[in-house]
């Protein structure tokens, strides 16, 4: 029996030849995997995740075979569909809303911290594993003593990443620097990795004339050209068709490079999330898009979200290779994020991955999220399941860490931090000819009147305006 | 076909986020007058306008809904033949998805160049155009910009159109500080202005008259120029009053402009051409010398960009305006079917505002 499907189906692959080698492929996998019913789980961690040079592609073809042979008498028949070749059923099946099981979550390191048996995972060694610590503290300490000056009324808004350190530092490290990142506002510490200074960072938050952003926007919306960082901006998602963009602009240009895209669950209701994943499948864009499941859009949890087992099922309804990923374990990050780099550029293929994670802070400074949701849960995301406790307990086991680095480097950055930030609250606002600027590569002539009437009306009433920008 | 990509491009290394010297447009006109011509209509002027821009630029790409044979007004056609179908290709049907992939390829220093099927069909794309495109200089302090982004839609009347295939939006992107709005009124406008607006550093809403496509034929240079951006055009001379509009609704201008000749009324007629930022000096000198303002376009009358325009004259020639300043336009309707001709601001309608801006 086994050969004997082996060999029909090795006709129809045949047949269907210029199509899986065409752009088709996508489609064509599309449609015959949808044609199952409860099939195989969507993704098996195990045969997925490969390093030598995954077979990723025979597993393809393998998958192929299974989907256009039918335990039904009709499998010789089907519809030549634009798109590729749909077979006939007798039967009167209907897909299920979901899986009977949800979608395991791939991690390596246990609670302890200990990686877990069999598991596959990319090496971290010595160098790496300190730098990614080092940097989720460092993190961790913006994010306390940022809080705080937001709180002193010293800047005017902040969004804390904590909880969600892991996914921001190992994401980062899993990348090169010549992936262009495309940020929500939670993935600070993806800048931080790729050199963002604390400097840099404080100059941002109080909108000073060293900011890049020349203080037009809001604290914590970072972006470097030099970091290949894009720059922040509020409104979520949008950021995901334009990375689709900028990996189209990175294949064309025959870069090894990705673009690398950040959102939360809150993102996946939007438009323009169904709109970028839908694009990067069709122009075989090399994206990741990694999607940080925090369980909370502000205050509204992940059930009134979305009906579906979270955001890792959707990749594949866009014809998209999926991941599901404990985003508190750095480990498992690291893997994740360092495969799908590889598949992307390699594949010319787009990737989603969903970390599973917990915003512990407020959505933001404007936010008191204990208004909404129980203590005990944060407590419970804080304490038990910290992916920087986790990840400390690995790093201490190697015994790469002790707890004189952990003093020394703790009271290193809050010395640092402080200084950065005492001189970011100094140094001068940026000068008002900054607010006409870059609207356009160059003035038109209705910001320059604009601009002259404007400093004519500050010269008579001086008191109306803030003094500590430069006229 | 990925290991194409590699093997065409694979020899080219450029900085990853680039910063390219885009030419201002508003600096180059090279003078038509000592090229060949050829007559045209205005979507093949167009295509004329995008096969120079994909041949002079290889990091220019045109995209959008039915691009790839051609689209439906053939505005694209021969492109992806003669330049393939990795920079000449067709997007999902989703507009949001076609302004955020262009914007993020015209931030990796490529000229963007994007179809929006119908004007009408633009509104999914606007959170993408207002917030995205028009901010992502200013938001950035210069580190990033999309300028190499330019949306092309057909807009307006074309006389059977109704609701969805005759809107004329362009005020809603005239509130938009960061992006320009360009509209031509014939193809040889329109070859030269489309190409300014493509190799302008800044994100562009270039509006195309759909009813002149077919409908408007003119002696095109053949080779390639561009028509300045941000000045607007007295392309009749007059005395009496000065009329304003843009588009398709300058033909209809100029017959009215005649009726009232004919009356003894001498009119000035202005292409206004980019509506943001606009040539404010050129309307406001031709209305110092008339001293009187009409201005007509499609789009519904309140809220429309004449509003604007008016606004801007009466505060700069109050003194010197002898009638208020006249609008003719669209009906605070949406766009009607079979009472077109009712709702369109037609030769007639204009020629009786002249008469009485006249007579005031």
């Amino acid at each position: 029996m086994a050969t004997q499907i082996f060999r029909r189906s090795r006709t129809l692959i045949q047949k269907n030849l210029p199509l899986l080698l065409g752009s088709a492929f996508n489609k064509s996998t599309f449609f015959t995997s949808t044609f199952q019913y409860s099939g195989v789980p969507f993704v098996n961690p195990a045969t997925f995740f490969c390093f030598s040079r995954f077979e990723s592609t025979k597993a393809e073809a393998r998958l192929n075979i299974q989907n256009y042979v039918s335990e039904d008498e009709n499998n010789n028949q089907g519809i030549d569909f634009p798109g590729g070749k749909v077979a006939f059923t007798s039967e009167m099946r209907f897909i299920s809303d979901s899986d009977h099981k949800r979608v395991p979550c791939y991690r390596v390191l246990d609670d302890n911290g200990e990686i877990t048996k069999f598991s596959n995972y990319v090496q971290v060694n010595k160098e790496m594993a300190v730098k990614m610590y080092s940097n989720m503290v460092t993190l961790q300490t913006m994010d306390i003593i940022f809080y705080e000056v937001q709180r002193q009324g010293r800047i005017s808004f902040y969004v804390t990443s904590a909880g969600e350190e892991a996914v921001n530092i190992a994401s980062a490290a899993a990348l090169a620097f010549d992936d262009i990142i495309l940020p929500q506002y939670r993935e600070p510490g993806v800048l931080l990795w790729r050199g963002f200074t604390l400097q840099q960072f404080a100059d941002q938050c109080f909108g000073n004339t060293s900011d890049f952003g020349k203080g037009r926007q809001m604290p914590i919306h970072y972006g470097s050209n030099e970091h290949n960082y894009f720059t922040v901006s509020s409104p979520i998602a949008t950021q995901l068709p334009q990375a689709v963009g900028a990996a189209y602009s990175l294949k064309m240009d025959g870069k090894s490079a990705c673009a690398v895209t950040y959102c939360g669950d809150g993102s996946t209701s939007e438009g323009d999330f169904h709109a970028a994943l839908n694009f990067a499948a069709v122009m075989d864009a090399p994206v990741i898009f990694i999607c940080r499941n925090n369980g909370w859009a502000i205050s509204t949890p992940v059930e009134e979200q979305f009906r579906s087992d979270g955001v890792v099922v959707k990749g594949q309804a866009y014809g998209i290779k999926s991941i599901r990923v404990d985003g508190n374990d750095a480990l498992a990050v690291y893997s994740a994020v360092h495969t799908a780099r590889e598949m992307a550029i390699r594949e010319k293929k787009p990737v989603l991955i969903e970390a599973l994670t917990y915003r512990v802070g407020h959505h933001s400074t404007s936010d008191d999220s204990t208004k909404y949701r129980p203590n005990d849960e944060i407590e419970y995301w804080k304490m038990a399941r910290n992916p920087v406790n986790k990840f400390k307990r690995w790093v201490e086991r190697n015994g790469w860490w002790s707890d004189k680095d952990e003093m020394e480097i703790r009271s290193s950055v809050r010395k640092q931090l402080l200084e950065a930030i005492k001189l970011a609250e100094k140094e001068q606002k940026p000068p008002l000819e900054d607010m006409f600027k870059d609207v356009y590569d160059q003035l038109p002539s209705n910001l320059k009147e604009q601009e002259r009437q404007l400093r004519e009306t500050i010269k008579k009433h001086p008191i109306d305006y803030p003094s500590d920008v430069p006229l | 076909m990925s290991s194409n990509y590699v093997k065409r491009f694979g020899g080219r290394w450029v900085s990853l986020v680039s910063h390219r010297p885009f030419s201002t447009s508003s600096s180059i006109q090279k003078d038509p007058s000592h090229q060949s011509f050829k007559s045209l209509n205005l979507f093949s002027a167009i295509n004329q306008a995008l096969h120079i821009a994909l041949e002079s630029d290889p990091r220019a790409y045109v995209f959008g809904e039915d691009v790839s044979f051609g689209g439906v007004f053939r505005c694209t056609t021969g492109l992806a033949d003669r330049f393939g179908k990795s920079r000449v290709f067709n997007t999902p049907l989703c507009e949001q998805g076609i302004i955020g992939f262009g914007i993020g390829l015209a931030a990796m220093g490529n000229r963007a160049i994007a179809e929006i099927q119908f004007a009408d069909y633009i509104y999914p794309a606007f959170d993408q155009i207002v917030n995205e495109a028009a901010k992502f200089r200013y938001r950035s302090g210069n580190q990033f910009n999309c300028g190499g982004l330019t949306i092309r839609a057909p807009y307006g009347a074309v006389g059977h159109g109704g609701h969805y295939h005759s809107q004329s939006p362009e005020a809603f992107f005239c509130h938009v500080p960061g992006i320009k709005v360009v509209i031509p009124r014939s193809p040889r406008q329109a070859k030269g202005l489309l190409l300014s607006c493509i190799r302008d550093p800044n994100p562009i809403v270039f509006f195309e008259p759909k009813w002149l496509y077919r409908l408007a034929v003119e002696e095109v240079p053949h080779d390639e120029y561009m028509l300045p951006l941000s000045e607007a055009e007295v392309i009749r001379q007059g005395s009496d009053i000065t009329l304003v509009g843009w588009g398709a609704q300058l033909s209809i201008m100029e017959q009215a402009c005649l009726d009232a000749e004919k009356e003894g009324i001498s009119c000035e007629l202005i292409d206004l051409k980019t509506l943001i930022p606009w040539d404010k000096e050129t309307v406001e000198a031709s209305v110092k010398k008339t001293g009187r303002l009409l201005i007509s376009h499609e789009a519904p009358v309140t809220g429309g960009f004449g509003a604007e325009i008016s606004a801007s004259i009466v505060e700069r020639c109050f003194s010197r305006l002898e009638a208020p300043v006249a609008r003719v336009c669209g009906l605070d309707t949406p766009f009607p079917l079979v009472f077109e001709p009712f709702y369109m601001p037609n030769k007639n309608k204009i020629l009786n505002a002249i008469k009485s801006t006249v007579d005031y």
